[in-house]
């Protein structure tokens, strides 16, 4: 073994204290392991909370919001526009308004052309009324192309009973939210009357049911196909109210929304705009996983800073005579610095190791199940950043409670020891 | 006579904690090569701050000093730091050996600081000076499991690795009892004999009788005889 002196002397003594050495080193990886738990946890709830309330809602939604335009009336039409009349109306009401998006099928035509753009899917939405026995339940009946809506919502991943794709197949499909279903006391094969609050009504064949395990979806939502709605509301095949839109980077949503306004001229909604809570959820979780983890690793680098002073006052008349014998401050520096340094790197590393462990760990308890849940085990992400991130941290924080001492010691005055 | 090896010239020093107080007047010193000289003095006299002073491990002070030719007083840290290395050699009254280390790592500590040989030479080299010192067979065992008169001898073994032009003493002997200090002082006066330089801060009369020149000092400044 030839290190360099310094290198010598400073393992040498970090060896004759293994105990002493190791408590100070399970305080960094205490420090460290917690950070990589908590983080990895906390991102992983974020992910899923995330995921929950996103599930049914689209990364871009454009529709028609209604806006009435009321410059001109049919009293003053009929009043033939005499300037010398001032025409009051009171309480206007709208002719007619149009729901549908005019030029529907250029917009997703232009869309999917679009880089970003991930799934677009198109969606003829309105209010029904499913009669059960003399008692009509409340729904919206979703009409849409069940292959696109399930590239947008992960529709096969959340079927309970049947298939989506029976939707294409059989005649007059319909696909009901679980909780819908229940009331109506219906399953797979049976058939439901709806009627639109315009009068029409339809039978439809039950060929699946799904579950969001959001209850403000599952009890209210049914799908059939885009024509089924269309035929019920006697529209054309063109008459689409909304668009769906699901992005490759779901952090893109604000400024692709945005160049969708000004380009369709429709309403463009992002999740982030429609959903603000979903976001500051995430910011104070996350908060929270920074501050305690901080806090740990400044205490482990506390930890170091109290056992190497303590090191250091009973090794005075050490460094005295390593001084009186040729080694300068920089020499006393590197000696108490590197084994700072030493317990931080090899503390670290045994942290990352055991911050993974229990990470992976709470992956695979199993999560306690209701019916809404989809979650197996608890929620925990593996990203390789905050591991690096963890290990800076800790090496910096090792640093600085390692310089501080190791200064100290390079300034002894070795007269000052040596006469006493 | 030979020529001087260390040369001081007016050294003045002041303690200004926790009173103002003048502990060194004036003091004009030369120590040829060669010579065996003992500081002698009362307690609190300035002859451990005279010693500390030469070594140049206390700068404060004003005069001027070299050593070896080369003038040291001015240098700054890192420079006497290298200048001790290889110039001077340390026995101090406790022995002040690094309890982790083997007597052998602890006297080949200041050759390897020093690098211009390789372990094995310095290992060789540590070897022929406890067998100097007597004490061959302690080579390996960790420097805490000697006895005082050993300690103090692996500490001189130390002081000789990078054969140094002066060697200083502060009361080499203060700690020890009479058979282990009769030891010291043989070897003292052997080394002495071998044409090394020595300047050895003693309260021992019996010590600094057997030196070439005896400086006494009292109240800060070198008694004249």
């Amino acid at each position: 073994m030839n290190l360099p002196v310094n290198l010598l002397i400073s393992g040498t003594q970090l060896l004759a204290r293994k105990r002493q050495s190791f408590i100070a080193m399970l305080g960094v990886i205490f420090g460290i392991a917690m950070f990589i738990f908590m983080i990895s946890f906390m991102k992983g709830v974020n992910n899923y909370i995330q995921d929950t309330m996103l599930s049914a809602i689209p990364d871009i939604h454009i529709y028609n919001d209604i806006r009435t335009d009321y410059t001109s009336s049919v009293a003053s039409t009929w009043l033939r526009n005499d300037p010398a009349k001032v025409i009051v109306v009171h309480h206007p009401r709208p002719e007619k308004v149009r729901l549908n998006l005019k030029n529907a099928s250029l917009i997703i035509a232009d869309l999917k052309t679009r880089s970003d753009v991930e799934v677009v899917s198109p969606l003829l939405s309105t209010q029904v009324f499913f009669n059960y026995g003399p008692v009509q339940l409340n729904g919206v009946l979703d009409g849409v192309n069940i292959l696109e809506e399930d590239r947008l919502f992960s529709l096969r991943e959340r079927m309970m009973t049947g298939r989506a794709e029976n939707l294409l197949t059989a005649d007059k499909g319909i696909l009901l939210g679980q909780g819908l279903a229940d009331k109506l006391n219906v399953t797979r094969g049976d058939l439901v009357t709806l009627a639109t609050p315009a009068g029409a009504s339809m039978r439809f064949r039950v060929v699946g049911t799904f579950s969001f395990g959001l209850s403000t979806v599952d009890n209210i939502k049914a799908y059939v196909s885009l024509s089924g709605v269309q035929q019920l509301l006697a529209k054309d095949h063109d008459y689409i109210t909304d668009i769906r839109v699901k992005l490759k980077d779901i952090n893109a949503a604000r400024d692709v929304a945005a160049i969708c306004r000004k380009k369709y001229g429709y309403k463009s909604e992002d999740w982030e705009s429609a959903n603000p809570s979903i976001k500051a959820g995430n910011l104070i979780r996350d908060t929270l996983t920074w501050v305690v983890s901080l806090t740990l690793l400044t205490v482990a680098g506390f930890g170091i800073y109290n056992i190497m002073n303590m090191v250091i006052s009973s090794k005075m008349k050490d460094i005295a005579i390593l001084k009186a014998q040729g080694f300068d401050g920089r020499d006393i520096l590197t000696i108490f610095l590197s084994q700072s340094l030493v317990i931080g790197i090899l503390g670290a590393l045994a942290g990352l190791l055991l911050g993974f462990l229990l990470s992976y760990g709470l992956s695979r308890v199993p999560f306690p199940q209701t019916e809404f849940t989809f979650m197996k085990y608890f929620p925990v992400v593996f990203e390789i950043k905050y591991y690096f991130f963890g290990a800076g941290f800790g090496m910096l924080t090792t640093f600085v409670a390692g310089v501080l001492p190791a200064r100290k010691a390079a300034r002894v005055d070795p007269v000052a020891i040596l006469r006493s | 006579m030979n020529e001087p090896i260390l040369e001081a010239t007016q050294l003045n020093k002041f303690f200004r904690q926790p009173d103002p107080f003048q502990v060194l007047k004036d003091i004009s010193l030369s120590v040829r090569k060669g010579e065996f000289i003992t500081i002698i003095g009362k307690s609190g006299c300035g002859k451990s701050s005279l010693l500390y002073l030469l070594s140049t491990l206390d700068t404060d002070y004003t005069g001027s000093l070299s050593i070896n030719g080369s003038k040291v007083t001015g240098l700054d840290e890192h420079a006497l730091s290298g200048f001790r290395n290889e110039h001077i050699g340390f026995v101090f009254q406790f022995h002040y050996l690094l309890p982790e280390f083997s007597v052998l790592q602890n006297i080949m500590i200041p050759a390897m600081k020093l690098g211009k040989l390789s372990r094995q030479q310095i290992e060789h080299h540590a070897m022929e000076r406890l067998e100097q010192m007597g004490i061959r067979d302690v080579a390996l065992k960790p420097s805490g499991k000697l006895s005082g008169g050993q300690q103090q001898r692996v500490a001189i073994a130390r002081a000789l690795i990078n054969n140094p032009g002066i060697i200083m003493a502060d009361e080499p002997t203060g700690n020890l009892d009479s058979s282990n200090t009769e030891i010291i002082f043989n070897i003292f006066h052997q080394l002495a004999q071998e044409g090394n330089t020595i300047l050895a801060v003693t309260h021992d009369n019996d010590f600094a009788t057997r030196s070439d020149r005896i400086i006494e000092m009292m109240d800060g400044r070198i008694m004249q005889k």
